[in-house]
């Protein structure tokens, strides 16, 4: 793997992202800078996800699709080149969704439903081994804590974007700057110290 | 680099309101409904468009129409359903005209991702005789609003403009423009045109099909329809979104691109199918314009392959290509695994969840409305027995209590928003005819499911601006309501008496809460805000109470008890403090923090 600083020739292929998680926890703001990210570099771009249900706690999923020129604003399943999600359990849930030589990077973050107690379904044991044994190319990434470290655990999901950035031919200034105007006020420069944390990461 | 300016990231719903505003636009109105919802909320940032929230679709389509008779350009936007609200006008204004320009924005819902049917609203152009046309994605959604308003116009005619949920909620780079100004003309007088008097009805209803056929016309010659020549084993007549999934499964091959799916170009589609081995037509939902082509004598194939249930996606349109042996099976993709699922629940702090965990336990039939105390239906508080339409559950509960004929006992929930909506004349109706059935007016003071839009009864207007505010509980007194109680929701204990005593009682009851909505508008969170609350876990008996009470905070942690059962824990950062979880907890477990 190598970091792609610079811009190659192969645009004309599309790259497809999808962003999952709960509700509540930011995936539609991350998608959206990802957008950003492509838009900035002269791409097309498309972005989907359905609203309503996103702040009750409920599965969100967003698709996002750049390259030269995009036409579905969904991904089919097992074409995403890249998954990442923002909760174990959803990882599981969207895996499928993933090409067979496309990446799934895992926030290690467990939230259980308050059904759970209901003892209908449980929620899995370890949702990240389940996605391993289907899927080889699995990287699980404890941001949370580490955007914890940097003084501020809401940057936890820029730190990921960052993990993402390693993944995509996305130019890193494009990533900065579409970060600087996304964040709030104030919090940019704690913002591009979890991302470059992310995107300089031991893989 | 003015160039670069004027190129945006926008979802479709965004790009109609641009549209709007480059198009001259000159009244909006609408009725919230997830997915329209949007359209609205962004045209009121255009302050040059004059936009409102109507109480109800009916209302707001009246209101459009109104200002096309003044000779204004105006849209009304709803969701597929509200279109039956204002089916009215809807049908009736096809024999006046619409002289200014009227664009009607229905948002269809393939798929139900928030709705209660998937009807498909092409139906209704066909029905009035008005053009149809079907942005594909957020460019078109912007582009079409100018050509909408052109055959408006031109032909003198209300245009569907027909969306859906994934073209409203995608986003994808748009070209914009400077705004185009036309003036109102004003309100030419005319009964014979603008009344319609059975007289004048009859002559219209000859003009209106009159014009259906300049119509057609248009529709052989418009660029909305293109043909994309291609490999011409087969051809594909679609639509829509639909579009975009053909042009990705099949790259290529020939197709008819329909922006306007009504009336049809039989011309070119005859053309199309002489250019083409074989003839699909792949569309979301009803086999609309299948069924005309075939009724029209060409042969085509559709719905043989592609179900009228459901969204389409890149995958189904691929699966149905499979059946119809045109691709081969390329991929085999595995299959998804069950995951625990996670149900919608009412949000830390919302004022509903006390109303429904009571009602959960009086073992009465609730019916229940649309909104977001529809999440009550839904376990563990298994709390609501109907819910069909909006405004419903005031007439469904009192013809329950008219057919059980000693009818007592029966509940109709309905938020503010609903309530003002079409609950209104259920009361009224309720009233007239004694039913002694137990109305609770679930006043968050916020339509609270589409994202908080300002109604009637929160003394706001779309833009923000002070209005005067309505007072549900005296229009109830007005609408001849006797009793009539307020309730605090978070209050148990008094929520259950309250309730108690009033679904006892041989008349008409209605009970108001009072607390607002914990999410909606932003600003008023702080308010809602208090404590929060914590388990003390020297305490907690593993009981899991408190989780019946379905809050997204609680949750079970990993301590356990002797008897092996986990422990509670709450989130501090999601507890708003509401205290309905403290007053459920049989050993007090259950502190706000400042007791630690």
């Amino acid at each position: 793997m190598h970091l792609y600083d610079d811009l190659q020739d192969n645009m004309n292929q599309l790259t497809n992202v999808l962003i999952v998680g709960v509700g509540g926890q930011g995936v539609l703001l991350a998608s959206e800078l990802l957008c950003d990210v492509a838009f900035l570099s002269g791409l097309d771009v498309k972005k989907s996800e359905v609203h309503g249900m996103a702040q009750r706690g409920g599965v969100v999923s967003s698709h996002v699709r750049f390259g030269k020129k995009v036409y579905s604003p969904l991904i089919a399943a097992g074409e995403a080149d890249l998954m990442l999600s923002f909760e174990q359990a959803e990882a599981k849930r969207w895996i499928h969704y993933v090409k067979t030589d496309g990446w799934a990077v895992i926030n290690i973050r467990k939230l259980v439903p308050p059904v759970a107690f209901l003892k209908e379904m449980n929620y899995p044991e370890n949702p990240v081994e389940d996605v391993r044994k289907r899927h080889e190319h699995v990287l699980a990434v404890s941001a949370t804590e580490m955007a914890q470290a940097l003084g501020n655990v809401r940057t936890a999901n820029i730190l990921l974007l960052g993990v993402v950035s390693r993944f995509v031919e996305l130019k890193k200034e494009n990533w900065e700057q579409a970060i600087r105007e996304r964040v709030p006020k104030g919090t940019e420069s704690v913002n591009l110290k979890a991302f470059h944390t992310g995107r300089s990461l031991q893989l | 680099m003015a160039a670069q300016f004027m190129k945006r990231i926008l979802s479709g719903n965004e790009a109609v309101a641009r549209g709007c505003y480059e198009a001259g636009l000159h009244v909006a109105t609408a009725y919230p409904g997830t997915p329209s919802t949007e359209i609205l909320e962004n045209i009121s940032q255009y302050s040059e468009i004059y936009s409102e929230w109507s109480p109800n679709e009916k209302v707001a389509f009246e209101v459009a129409m109104g200002a096309t008779f003044e000779g204004a350009r105006a849209l009304v936007a709803m969701k597929h359903v509200g279109l039956n609200v204002a089916a009215d006008p809807f049908m009736s204004v096809s024999l006046v005209g619409a002289p200014g320009g009227l664009v009607v924005v229905s948002a269809d819902d393939p798929g139900m991702h928030s709705s209660q049917n998937e009807q498909d609203n092409r139906t209704y152009a066909k029905f009035a005789g008005y053009p149809c046309l079907e942005p594909a994605d957020s460019q078109e959604a912007k582009d079409f609003i100018a050509d909408a308003l052109k055959i408006s116009v031109e032909y003198d005619v209300p245009v569907l403009y027909r969306m859906t949920t994934r073209v409203c909620h995608s986003k994808g780079i748009v070209n914009c423009q400077e705004r185009k100004e036309y003036p109102v003309i004003g309100f030419q007088r005319d009964p014979k045109k603008f009344v319609v008097l059975p007289a004048h009805a009859r002559v219209r209803h000859q003009w209106s099909t009159e014009r259906l056929d300049k119509i057609r016309r248009f529709a052989e010659n418009t660029s909305l329809n293109r043909i994309e020549p291609g490999d011409p084993k087969i051809g594909i007549i679609t639509h829509g979104v639909t579009y975009q999934y053909v042009k990705e499964i099949v790259p290529g091959t020939s197709i008819l691109k329909l922006g306007m799916t009504y009336p049809l170009p039989f011309n070119k589609i005859r053309k199309f199918f002489e250019q083409v081995e074989r003839l699909f037509v792949i569309e979301e939902l009803e086999p609309f314009i299948e069924e005309q082509v075939k009724a029209a004598g060409i042969e085509c194939e559709g719905k043989k392959y592609w179900t009228n249930l459901g969204e389409m996606s890149p995958d189904v349109v691929m699966e149905g290509l499979i059946r119809a042996e045109v691709i081969s099976k390329q991929k085999t993709v595995v299959k998804a695994e069950p995951v625990i699922p996670r149900p919608p629940v009412f949000c830390p702090g919302c004022p509903h969840r006390g109303v429904y965990y009571v009602l959960s336990k009086l073992k009465t039939v609730i019916c229940t409305d649309i909104g977001c105390y529809t999440l009550g239906v839904l376990p563990p508080l298994n709390a609501g027995d109907t819910c069909v339409e909006m405004g419903a559950s005031i007439g469904v509960a009192a013809g329950m209590t008219k057919a059980r004929k000693i009818g007592k006992g029966i509940v109709a929930t309905i938020g503010d928003s609903t309530f003002i909506h079409s609950g209104m004349t259920g009361l009224l109706n309720a009233v007239n005819n004694r039913s002694a059935i137990t109305i609770i007016i679930m006043d968050n003071r916020i339509t609270a499911m589409t994202g908080g839009q300002y109604h009637p009864g929160t003394g706001k207007q779309l833009n923000g601006s002070e209005t005067r505010k309505v007072d549900l509980a005296k229009i109830c007194k007005a609408l001849g309501a006797e009793r009539i109680k307020v309730i605090d929701p978070y209050d148990l204990k008094q929520t259950e008496s309250v309730l108690k005593e009033e679904i006892s009682l041989d008349e008409l009851s209605v009970v108001i809460t009072n607390r607002p909505c914990a999410l909606y508008p932003p600003e008023n969170r702080k308010q809602v805000c208090e404590i929060p609350f914590r388990v003390n876990h020297d305490l907690c008996i593993g009981c899991h109470a408190c989780l019946r009470v379905s809050c997204p905070a609680i949750s079970e942690s990993d301590r356990l008890t002797e008897k092996n059962k986990t422990k509670s824990q709450i989130d501090t950062a999601l507890c708003t403090g509401c205290s309905v979880c403290a007053q459920v907890c049989p050993v007090g477990a259950i502190q706000r923090i400042e007791n630690r």
